[in-house]
């Protein structure tokens, strides 16, 4: 047993300035042929523990272990001696570069006077049948000379995940793999994994995703708010006991989906195309409509078009052609302002968490009154009510800080995400676009969330939630809707769909639209507008135009 | 068991603090300034063959003995310190004014104009609030020129306003041929009509005003509804937009106020300091220019409080290093400018100290003790 333990951490501890404890006296181990899903909610410390095992932090106490030999490992580069290798959540590949010219970037042998010549045509020759040999043996599909900046997530990923293992890593630190997947592509990474543990490496992957630890690890280490729980078998714990565990008190896994009778349609989308800033087509021709009380999911691989239309509908992003319609008006040409005044909300959440809807040095006081801070007399902001605000909206969403005026990058993903959701659905919109609520959220958090989601549709809200986890989406949505490539491939309902029939339609396999083609598609049938008022708008459109 | 080997530990890694307290952070800056002069006066003694201190000492002398140096002092630190805060709004917007010397050039020219051609003409009053108009406004110009063109066009503003500088200073001399006329000298002499009151010196009025613009800067930037949509732009673009702020305004806007300031100053030193024309060459006589500016106000963290000690402190040591050149009979500038930038040197580089501490690693068995002490530190 003593000698498959390749890493062993003992009372592992670290500090970050401001007291905040992010692992306290962590003691884990992880064995040859296994793969091991480290578990807790956000701010649980598990990115922290896996960036000292990868030389990113330096422990303040404790003592790590490889191969039962005592390691310091104080850079990424003394990491890879170890053989350790780690497969971030945001890739750090160079854009311009190819495949191979990734994978072989920085792997140099003794000192520098080798230094060029991994850059020779001979070097890259053999790297590049390494490579292939790599690629083989675990079942990656790769082409080596394409750019970074040409691939999708999932393949820029497998360079991520072979530029680890051409570095001769044994033990695989994989944070979050699967969020940016989609379901095809999770299960063809699972698949891969397996082979890896099958050749004697051991892995650790972090996740969210409880049906993933089910489906994929051996064991499970539990972490909570920066110590170690306990570690249990997979084949011997269920979902329930998991979330238990990484909670700390029991907790009620079910997503409601309440039954609403508001049915007005609130905000209509007809036929709009919207391009990217590139100039290329984000929104291709798409129609789909939201009710009052009703979510509407929107399903789709990254870079659909989902961040165009949600700018378009906020007003921040010209669209080409077609209507938006909030409440039998038109909303294309306003200020982003008056879009604001109308009560359409809307936030995005993007990779980093903070690029829109917050300014990260501000302080969460300061991040509460963005979209008003111009209310009220005089040339003076009021923060004093603002304050009020930040406080009540910490404790109702129980954000942790320090106090309200912490600049919102000091926080942690989850309680930035908390005050910019919370921020939102306090302004009492009556629309409400929200676009990766939950985006690298716990359950516990995630849950929090759904719950206020829940309680605006209640009120009669009309809600675009645009998602990424479709087990999340098929309980929470009323309908959803898939895009692909910024096409429309139809709006289904969440109670008579699958996850597989979702995945087809979101590479674009399967597009419903054509099936009903005789039905008017996207547009209600108790529309704001009547069918003549339509075309007269679109006739006054057109006219204006010329 | 096996028998675990233990591995030598580096001597020491470099982790981030957290808020140091106001009182240290200040304290590891005093430290900073005195290990910086005592540097400048290692320097001095192994370069002049003085005695160590006698920098230290010409240091204090020249900036308080006579009392005139000493208004000196307070007339140039307080002119450094409007500049400085002509350039808080743009910079925390992360727009970078490099062209205050411009600005500054065409106040001045404005302010001699008016002097010139309309003193004596109308009353002084009338005249004084004519050239304090047209100085901000050309001042207010000079800056909006490039803000325009980088709210509508994307154009890079260092280089922009770094040029409008060379413009202004071409025109400069332009105009001191056409205002000096048949005059072969080519400088224009002392205007002698509508000259600023004095109050008792130059410095009066330079600091009273200077006290003001602190005053509206600090309140501008921290308070009101203006500064909070400038420092919005300044930390993040796309959040301006999503709140409904109108980016192009805003950088238009601000930049009217910054070059309005800058104009401002040249007004106070051609109407009141210099009575004549302001070149750069007779701006960096006085021991600084909109360059020093940028220096105060990143030291100052675009504090608009800071900046007027940081603004003493420059003029301080340029004043006591002048008095000190005069005094050992020091030729040459290098050595002198030299001392001075060691000394900034020490002075930035103490930032790291409040940013990082250096955590030297003992054995294994102290870190439990290091982690202790440093929650306790904390604290």
């Amino acid at each position: 047993m003593e000698s498959n333990c390749v890493i062993q951490l003992k009372n592992i501890s670290k500090i970050f300035p401001g007291k905040v404890v992010a692992n306290k006296n962590v003691n884990l181990s992880v064995y040859k042929n296994e793969i091991l899903a480290l578990l807790g909610e956000n701010g649980s410390g598990k990115t922290t523990l896996m960036n000292i095992i990868s030389g990113i932090y330096y422990p303040d106490e404790g003592q790590i272990l490889i191969d039962g030999k005592d390691a310091v490992i104080k850079s990424p580069k003394d990491a890879f001696k170890y053989k350790i290798g780690m497969i971030h959540q945001h890739f750090k590949l160079v854009e311009t570069f190819t495949a191979i010219e990734n994978i072989i970037l920085g792997v140099k042998k003794d000192g520098f006077k080798d230094v060029d010549s991994e850059n020779s045509p001979k070097k890259r020759k053999k790297a590049a049948a390494m490579i292939t040999e790599l690629a083989e043996k675990y079942g990656f599909n790769i082409d080596l000379k394409k750019k970074i900046y040409d691939m999708s997530v999932s393949e820029k990923q497998t360079v991520e995940i072979i530029k680890v293992l051409y570095r001769g890593a044994d033990i695989l630190i994989l944070d979050e793999p699967t969020a940016v997947l989609t379901p095809q592509e999770t299960e063809k990474l699972f698949v891969i994994l397996r082979k890896m543990r099958e050749d004697g490496k051991a892995i650790i992957i972090i996740t969210h995703k409880l049906n993933e630890v089910m489906e994929i690890s051996d064991k499970v280490a539990i972490m909570r708010k920066g110590e170690y729980i306990t570690t249990v078998k997979t084949c011997e714990t269920n979902e329930k006991q998991l979330t238990e565990l990484m909670v700390g008190k029991k907790v009620e896994l079910k997503i409601d989906r309440p039954k609403t009778d508001f049915d007005r349609p609130l905000l209509e989308i007809r036929d709009i195309v919207i391009d990217k800033d590139d100039g290329s087509r984000a929104i291709d021709d798409v129609s789909f409509y939201i009710r009052g009380g009703e979510i509407l999911g929107v399903a789709g691989i990254a870079g659909c078009g989902q961040k165009e239309l949600c700018e378009a509908i906020a007003g921040l992003r010209p669209i080409k052609s077609g209507l938006i319609m909030h409440k039998g008006e038109n909303l294309i040409g306003l200020p982003p302002k008056v879009i604001i005044e109308k009560g359409v909300s809307m936030s995005f959440i993007p990779e980093d968490r903070l690029g829109m809807g917050l300014a990260p040095s501000f302080s969460i006081t300061d991040n509460m009154i963005i979209k008003n801070y111009s209310d009220g007399k005089g040339p003076f902001v009021d923060r004093k009510s603002a304050r009020a605000r930040a406080n009540a909206l910490i404790q109702k969403l129980e954000i942790v800080t320090p106090s309200s005026e912490t600049p919102v990058r000091r926080l942690s993903g989850g309680n930035v995400q908390k005050v910019l959701v919370g921020r939102e659905i306090e302004a009492g919109p009556n629309v409400i676009i929200t676009a990766y609520p939950v985006r690298g959220l716990d359950i516990n958090s995630s849950y929090v969330i759904y719950d206020i989601l829940n309680e605006q549709k209640k009120k009669g809200t009309g809600i675009l939630f645009i998602g990424e986890d479709l087990d999340v989406m098929l309980a929470l949505c009323d309908k959803i809707m898939v895009l692909c490539h910024g096409k429309n491939m139809g709006v289904v309902h969440a109670e008579k769909t699958t996850k597989e029939v979702l995945g087809l339609m979101m590479t674009g396999s399967l597009d419903l639209t054509e099936e009903k083609k005789d039905k008017n598609y996207g547009i209600a049938k108790d529309s704001n507008l009547t069918e003549e008022e339509w075309k007269k708008k679109m006739e006054g459109e057109s006219n204006g135009d010329d | 068991m096996e028998t675990i080997k233990t591995v030598k530990e580096p001597l020491f890694h470099v982790i981030k603090r957290g808020d140091l307290s106001l009182t240290r952070q200040i304290l590891v800056r005093v430290i900073a300034i005195l290990s910086g002069l005592l540097l400048g006066s290692i320097i001095c003694w192994i370069v002049y063959k003085t005695s160590p201190f006698v920098f230290i000492y010409y240091l204090i002398k020249g900036n308080f003995n006579p009392f005139d140096n000493f208004l000196e002092l307070i007339k140039r630190s307080m002119l450094l310190l409007m500049i400085g805060l002509a350039l808080i709004p743009p910079f925390t917007m992360k727009f970078w004014n490099l062209g205050g010397n411009g600005q500054i050039l065409m106040g001045g020219l404005a302010t001699i104009i008016c002097m010139k051609y309309l003193g004596g003409v109308m009353p002084d009053g009338v005249v004084w609030i004519l050239m304090l108009l047209f100085s901000m406004a050309i001042g207010a110009i000079w800056a909006v020129i490039p803000a325009v063109f980088k709210a509508f066009f994307k154009t890079n503003e260092t280089l922009f306003t770094l040029m409008m500088n060379y413009i202004a200073a071409g025109i400069m001399l332009y105009a001191i041929k056409i205002i000096s006329g048949k005059n072969t000298t080519g400088t224009i002499g002392i205007v002698k009509t509508a000259n600023l009151p004095e109050l008792g010196h130059p410095a009066v009025l330079v600091a009273l005003i200077a006290i003001i613009v602190t005053i509206f800067i600090t309140l501008y930037m921290k308070y009101s509804k203006h500064g909070y949509e400038v420092a919005l732009v300044g930390d993040s673009r796309n959040t301006a937009k999503y709140s409904g702020i109108n980016v192009k305004v805003v950088i238009i806007r601000t930049l009217v106020l910054s070059g309005a300031i800058c104009g401002l100053a040249g007004f106070l030193l051609a109407g009141s300091v210099n009575h004549t024309l302001v070149t750069e060459e007779t701006m960096a006589k006085s021991g600084f220019t909109a360059f020093t500016a940028i220096i105060a106000v990143w030291i100052a963290h675009n504090n608009p409080l800071a900046t007027i000690g940081v603004s003493f402190g420059i003029m301080f040591l340029n004043n006591g290093m002048e008095y000190a050149r005069t005094n050992l009979n020091i030729t040459e500038e290098a050595i002198p400018s030299m001392i001075i930038g060691l000394i900034y040197l020490v002075v930035i580089a103490c930032e790291f100290f409040i940013t990082y501490k250096l955590k030297f690693n003992g054995k294994k068995t102290s870190r439990k003790a290091n982690t202790a002490e440093m929650l306790k530190e904390d604290k």
